[in-house]
């Protein structure tokens, strides 16, 4: 008797527990995190396409050596910077992270634009392939930031209001970092045709 | 303080909060009424028809979700922005398998997409989709001819998601590219392979068959029973959704962005 009565005030405080939001921030610090290893995986995919897309130019547009060093020195220097999941209360890695990306973006859209003079490369099979898996990797990429930008503020949002400013204290919980999302860096790089 | 302020504090944040909303709004989606959603009205019903059941052929083979939709307009969204959160919103593809995939038309923009579910990256890849809206529906788009260019268009993804991606890959060979022999033959060998295993599995589901009520039949295609003999598919374990009798409605799959978009 004395047992059942344990469990049952054991249970019930844990039901009170959950209702009042134990689990709220874990969780939605654990989907943030997972949506920004997918923003990761993505910018991982872009950068596996690059030395295929820059072989294949160089094939047809050798003279356009300027262009196809800074993708390949964007891309270089984007590989390195990885930010970890712990490493997400932290602005400014997840600047310098988007900094890098950007300039591999940069760079590839200046290669996309050079690729335009050259009718035997635009009609190249290999290359209108890399294009459009290129093309849909942005697409992915953009769809992946939005996704971790969302999830960022539904964990922000509860860390700060009550009741999960509370549990936020109890955790320990530091507001996550998001990207910095002018008009400009939102839109993909053009790589249409 | 004052009642006053506290009112003016009040409704502030009610503006914020519906300005917050409004931010965050997503395009408005039209209702999933079956396989084909024509609210732009290009198709006629004997189209809808056989593309409905060319589309129900599908899932019933494998379970893959494809639906065609064709939109009065986009909301001023980019027609990859517009497609994930629409496949997102209607569930297109089994929860876990995220195996749906939609073919979207917009004519008033003159825009065409293949959003592909996580699930079916690897089949219809996006250097496939572009194919076929390249090869398939682009063309007889140009020339106004929406139907024959939707009905092109689902004969080759139907295609693409069955497996068999060779005859894009054959198309492209045509273009002036390698040839895919080699690719050809083990997508035969790995159609081998898995028939031997569904026919295994059969085998040994029909042995089982009746021992045990099959409660998690549900993501097991064909063989484990569950689904198999019922006649309407939506009557099995599959569809998560309210499905009205008889009707179609999405698994709760996802998507990400895959595919490939055209114009016109």
């Amino acid at each position: 008797m004395q047992r059942l009565r344990l469990s049952v005030l054991l249970v019930s405080f844990g039901l009170l527990l959950s209702a009042c939001g134990v689990n709220t921030i874990p969780t939605l610090e654990e989907q943030a995190k997972a949506a920004w290893s997918q923003v990761q995986n993505q910018y991982q995919r872009r950068a596996e396409l690059i030395p295929n897309l820059v072989e294949t130019v160089r094939g047809y547009a050798r003279q356009e050596r300027d262009v196809l060093t800074q993708v390949t020195e964007a891309r270089a220097k984007a590989t390195q910077i990885q930010v970890n999941a712990d490493q997400l209360t932290d602005p400014e890695a997840i600047r310098r992270f988007q900094e890098a990306q950007q300039q591999l973006s940069g760079a590839l859209g200046r290669l996309i634009a050079v690729s335009e003079a050259y009718p035997d490369l635009k009609s190249n099979q290999n290359f209108l392939a890399l294009q459009s898996q290129l093309e849909g990797t942005e697409n992915r990429i953009a769809v992946a930031r939005r996704d971790y930008i969302q999830a960022v503020q539904a964990y922000n949002t509860e860390t700060r209001t009550f009741p999960g400013v509370l549990w936020a204290k109890f955790y320990g919980a530091k507001p996550m970092a998001t990207f910095t999302t002018t008009e400009e860096n939102q839109r993909p790089p053009q790589v249409k045709f | 303080m004052a009642p006053a302020r506290v009112w003016a504090f009040v409704l502030a944040a009610i503006a914020a909060w519906t300005v917050a909303g409004i931010l965050l709004a997503a395009p408005s989606f039209p209702a999933l009424t079956g396989r084909v959603v024509d609210q732009a009205n290009v198709l006629d019903a004997a189209h809808r028809a056989r593309l409905e059941t060319k589309l129900a052929d599908l899932e019933n083979k494998n379970g893959t979700q494809l639906v065609v939709v064709t939109l009065s307009s986009l909301q001023g969204y980019d027609i990859a922005d517009f497609g994930y959160q629409l496949g997102r919103q209607w569930g297109i593809g089994q929860a876990g398998k995220n195996n749906g995939a939609l073919l979207i038309v917009a004519p008033a923009e003159r825009k065409v997409r293949i959003e592909v579910g996580y699930g079916l990256e690897g089949m219809l890849t996006d250097a496939v989709s572009r194919l076929i809206i390249d090869n398939a529906i682009l063309p007889r788009f140009r020339a106004g001819d929406f139907p024959g260019g939707v009905e092109r268009g689902v004969d080759d993804i139907v295609q693409a998601l069955s497996g068999d991606a060779d005859d894009f890959k054959k198309r492209a060979a045509e273009r002036g590219a390698r040839p895919s022999g080699v690719q050809g033959l083990s997508s035969f060998a790995i159609a081998f392979i898995v028939l031997a295993i569904w026919i295994f599995l059969f085998v040994r589901a029909s042995q089982r068959r009746g021992l045990a009520a099959r409660r998690r039949s549900g993501w097991l295609w064909g063989p484990a029973g569950g689904t198999w003999s019922s006649g309407g598919w939506n009557s099995g374990g599959w569809s998560s959704g309210s499905g009205s009798d008889g009707g179609f409605s999405g698994g709760g799959g996802s998507f990400g962005g895959g595919g490939s978009s055209g114009s016109w």
